[in-house]
């Protein structure tokens, strides 16, 4: 069990959660179990930015939508500050916890003022008239950095990074304090994304907010998190302080996801990466260790057993052969020499 | 509507050519500006608002009453056919005005397809936006609805139920209204599911936003243009299958002024008197053919993503 | 020095509208040599994918080319017909685009699709053709190869057919290839062996190749050279050395801050931005087109913008001071 000599406060706890989805293959295939998330157990800390990462199709979104009340665990237990997440007021909940998602182009509905669409959490509560709506609207507008002229217009006239702004608005507009974030900068431009990141950081210590922060971009990742989870396969493989993480990965998946991060350093080469099979099919995932196939390090344990998630005070590994603390950021003398150089 | 954009230098440029960013124009400008420019779509409204307005004052306009015989005028030719002006388009063979009647046509033709289509189009969107919303067995249940519905040919239905129940107007239209949903149901079926998975309504829901309230003010908006584009294609529809039923005497009943029943009633002198079937017909064409006009302009103008 | 093997000169695209012309892409210059790859990055809508596009002959017939001068080879492909750019496309220069469902046929076995082109261009018997397509999905690393030929498109993850995507570009043993954002969709694992797997091909078979992107890693890490695309015109244009050592243009310097950068921006501290948003490219378009979201415009930046040079690293700017304005040279 955890480290107990860390006191630790979670305001939202999964314990053992399962995500089976039924999917059909083929036009008269038969339904077959698709295991999104398998046994996770997560927690989120107050205050805390718990950053997310792990390659598409691991289960991130599900997970997001779990922690949302969105989509009901298979199996499992969703804990709000120690309570089942069941048992809990639909509404309070939703005061609580707000999310901030992807696709700007989607999350707006394109048929609403966005006015109405901010509004729509305080109608939906009942919280205040319409002129104490319109009022909380141009506030959070301004708290967000969008001018209140914006009110009347529609999703479809701005642009990518104001939209973004203005989901952003919506989720914040009753002041929850947790705000679950799926990729918030994904779809757009490195421009726009280091101010919706600022714009996050900002809130983040203004309203005193805890983030989920799920994102396939390390460099952002790290920028932001204080603590991440890395996922493979609807499993967490490795969590640690960003810190530490970053300075020495534990699990050999970690350590591959940091050496794929191409930081604008062009003294460096591309890696050379050596997962040597594709990411597994979560239909048909591999024994074991569902890394194996892919892990340099891995022995014929690993096809056999799956390894237990081991939790210490770094916090946790699930491998058998972990890393040590050596640093596993490639260095400009240990990474691969710039090919250009042999040419 | 203008965005002046400021500058992050402050007032360096005045009036910068560059800066004189529209702030788009919003979706409804949008769409004026698409109606305004497409011609078909311009062309059928025109010609449904001009037979609508015949139908409304029909009363008004009419020169003659529809239902008024005089056996002593009758068949008598159109004018473009040597006929006297008394009788623009000439009299049947009651003598009853044929313009006047052609004018009161157009209330059953038009009453027809527009109950008909609210009644199919109640039925059809509310299965199918149940069964796109909420899937698994709603889903099941209507799409096998759907497919029973697919196995009965409309007309054969329509006309075993009115020979049954005997034809009135009533009952064509209320037939035809509980016989056309399906278009309604396989269409809204999809757009629901297609919009049900976009973010905004995963947003609505995490913000504790009732079912009701996401199907009426999230999912219905962005689903309404597929709704009036089959709305005007089971109009006309329902249109044709009135004039069908009327034709082979099962529909809309004599004296009562109908399209079809004026074609049906030609058609035994349509060799010697051809415009008594040419000229219902031909407004009847020009109804249905403004009907899909406009059905495929509003199409291109509210979903121009869907235009193949 | 060598002759470059594509040399291009004041190259536009003009999209007529009903609100006037849009001038997408206006006066692209540069020079690009065998065993070379040229990184064009820029944020979306710069222009990017058109100047691709228009390299390779497949613009949009709503859509007009000119340029003072686009050699290729030797050939001037602003004279060139359909048919000689057909071929030229086939055999001489391939492209790979961001996502390769779209351009691969879901009817046709991967093996089909890949010989296509060698029974086309180069009359090949058909197992030779074969041979060589087992043998170029081999090179770009798709285990199995032989037995992938039979598969369609829609068997294969993202990643695999961004590599059959690669082979199918790679038959013709073309002299240039230009991939345009080839791995944004996909994760950064697959990127990177991608990437790894384009580099050491284009100096194994010592071809030239044109990277589209707007990642900045990514141009670190691929690019001999850089063009720095902003609202339809390279505002910088250098070695990658230059470019990301010494950034002249405003807007390449606002890009790079932009970016958390281990050990550079500390954890959680203010990013930079570049505020405003790009400007519209309706009707003529004067003056520097950064100046509405630079920090540094004045007066100056409303009137034409040389360019200038300080040993063949080029830039669009009236500011950065003490560097000769360049003759007509590209990079
Ligand atoms: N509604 C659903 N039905 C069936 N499968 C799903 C559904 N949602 C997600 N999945 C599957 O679950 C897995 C995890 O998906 P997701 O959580 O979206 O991953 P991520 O966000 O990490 O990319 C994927 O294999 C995906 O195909
Ligand atoms: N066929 C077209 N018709 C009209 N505008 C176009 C067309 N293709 C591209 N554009 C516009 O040209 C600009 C540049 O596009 P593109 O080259 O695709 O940018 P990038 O690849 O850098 O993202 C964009 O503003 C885009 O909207
Ligand atoms: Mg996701
Ligand atoms: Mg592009």
């Amino acid at each position: 069990m955890r480290n107990e000599t860390k006191a630790t406060n979670p305001v939202l706890e999964l314990k053992n959660v399962s995500k089976t989805y039924s999917v059909k293959q083929g036009l008269l295939g038969k339904s077959r179990p698709l295991t999104a998330l398998r046994d996770l157990s997560l927690r989120l800390e107050q205050g805390e930015v718990l950053g997310l990462v792990g390659e598409s199709g691991c289960g991130k979104s599900t997970l997001a939508k779990i922690l949302l009340g969105l989509e009901a665990p298979t199996s499992g237990e969703v804990l709000v500050d120690g309570a089942p997440l069941g048992s809990q007021d639909r509404l309070a909940l939703a005061r609580r916890i707000q999310p901030i998602f992807q696709d700007p182009y989607s999350s707006l509905n394109p048929r609403k003022t966005i006015a109405d669409i901010i509004s729509l959490p305080l109608r939906v509560h009942g919280i205040g008239d319409a002129a104490s709506q319109q009022a909380a609207v141009r506030e959070i507008l301004d708290v967000v950095g969008l001018p209140s002229r914006v009110m009347h217009t529609y999703p479809s006239q701005m642009s990518g990074g104001q939209r973004q702004r203005v989901a952003i608005a919506r989720a914040l507009v009753m002041k929850p304090d947790i705000v679950i974030c799926d990729e918030p900068t994904s779809a757009l431009d490195v421009s726009v994304q280091s101010q919706i990141l600022n714009l996050l950081a900002d809130l983040r210590r203004d309203l005193g907010l805890t983030y989920l922060f799920i994102s396939h971009n390390l460099a952002v990742v790290e920028h932001l998190a204080t603590r991440v989870a890395v996922m493979y396969l609807g499993r967490i493989v490795e969590e640690a302080e960003t810190e530490a993480l970053f300075d020495g990965a534990r699990h050999p998946y970690s350590e591959a996801l940091l050496t794929s991060v191409l930081t604008p350093d062009p003294s460096l080469g591309v890696p050379r990466m050596n997962l040597g099979a594709a990411y597994p099919n979560p239909i048909d995932p591999p024994s074991g260790c569902a890394f194996h196939p892919r892990c340099a390090k891995a022995t014929e344990a690993c096809a056999r057993q799956r390894p237990a998630p081991v939790v210490d005070e770094d916090g946790l590994i699930a491998c058998f052969h972990p890393n040590g603390m050596a640093p596993t950021r490639s260095r400009p003398a240990e990474a691969a020499p710039r090919l250009s150089a042999s040419v | 509507m203008t965005q002046t954009v400021t500058n992050p230098t402050g007032a360096a440029f005045d009036r910068d050519p560059l800066l004189e960013q529209i702030l788009g124009p919003t979706p409804g400008q949008m769409l004026r500006r698409r109606v305004l420019g497409h011609q078909g779509l311009l062309i059928g409204g025109a010609v449904i608002a001009l037979l609508a307005l015949m139908a409304i004052f029909a009363p008004l306009i009419a020169p003659h009453d529809p239902f008024a015989q005089s056996l002593m005028n009758r068949m008598e030719p159109p004018v473009f056919l040597g006929g006297s002006w008394e009788h623009p388009l000439g009299t049947d063979h009651l003598g009853r005005d044929y313009l006047s009647r052609l004018i009161y046509g157009a209330r059953v033709s038009l009453l027809i397809g527009v109950v008909a289509a609210v009644i199919s189009g109640v039925i059809g969107t509310t299965m199918g936006v149940a069964a796109g919303y909420f899937g698994g067995r709603v889903d099941a249940v209507v799409t096998f609805l759907i497919n029973v519905r697919l196995a009965m040919p409309v007309v054969l239905v329509a006309l075993a139920v009115v020979a049954i129940l005997g034809g009135s107007l009533t009952v064509v239209t209320t037939v035809v209204g509980l016989l056309l949903w399906d278009r309604f149901a396989v269409v809204m079926r999809a757009s629901t599911r297609q919009v049900r998975a976009r973010e905004y309504v995963a947003a609505a829901r995490a913000v504790g936003a009732s079912t009701p309230r996401i199907l009426l003010t999230e999912i219905m908006p962005n689903i309404a243009n597929n709704l009036i584009v089959v709305v005007t294609l089971e109009m006309a529809h329902a249109i044709l299958i009135e004039a069908a039923l009327s034709f082979l005497g099962l529909g809309v009943q004599p004296p009562t002024p109908s399209w079809g029943l004026m074609v049906s009633e030609g058609k035994t002198m349509m060799l010697f008197e051809p415009w008594l079937v040419l000229i219902p017909g031909a407004v009847l064409f020009t109804l249905v053919l403004a009907i899909n006009l406009m059905g495929d302009g509003l199409r291109d103008v509210t979903a121009p993503e869907n235009r193949n | 020095m060598t002759s470059p093997l594509l040399s291009v000169r004041n190259l536009k695209v003009d999209i007529p509208s009903g609100s006037g012309t849009l001038h997408p892409v206006r006066g692209i210059d540069f020079d690009l040599h065998r065993g070379e790859v040229l990184c064009v990055v820029g944020e979306s809508g710069s222009g990017k994918s058109l100047t691709s596009l228009s390299l390779m002959g497949l613009l949009g017939r709503t859509l007009e080319r000119s340029a003072d001068r686009m050699e290729f080879d030797g050939i001037n492909l602003l004279g060139a017909s359909g048919r000689q750019m057909r071929k030229l496309r086939g055999a001489r220069m391939a492209m790979i685009f961001q996502e390769p469902m779209t351009s691969l046929n879901p009817v046709y076995t991967i093996g089909d699709q890949l010989i296509e082109a060698l029974l086309l261009h180069r009359r090949m018997p058909r197992a030779q053709a074969r041979a060589r397509a087992v043998e170029l999905l081999e090179k770009v690393g798709i285990t199995a190869a032989a037995s992938r030929l039979g598969q369609y498109p829609h068997q294969l993850s993202g990643g695999l057919r961004q590599r059959v995507m690669i082979a199918m570009a790679l038959m013709c043993e073309p002299q240039m290839i230009i991939a345009d954002e080839p791995t944004t969709a996909l994760d950064v694992t697959i990127q990177a062996q991608i990437l790894r797997l384009l580099y050491d091909l284009v100096r194994e078979m010592d071809m030239a190749m044109i990277l589209i992107t707007h990642d900045l890693g990514v141009v670190a890490r691929v690019a001999d050279k850089v063009a720095v695309m902003y609202a339809g015109e390279l505002v910088e244009t250098g070695t990658v050395a230059e470019v990301f050592d010494q950034p002249l243009h405003p807007y390449t310097r606002g890009l790079l801050d932009c970016i958390p950068q281990p050990g550079k921006t500390g954890r959680g501290e203010p990013l930079g931005t570049i505020p405003g948003i790009v400007p519209s490219l309706v009707g003529q378009v004067d003056g520097c087109v950064f100046r509405t979201r630079c920090t540094q415009a004045g007066p100056a930046c409303l009137g034409p913008i040389p360019r200038r040079s300080r040993d063949g690293h080029l830039f669009r700017c009236v500011h950065t001071d003490g560097y000769a304005p360049a003759e007509t040279k590209a990079i």
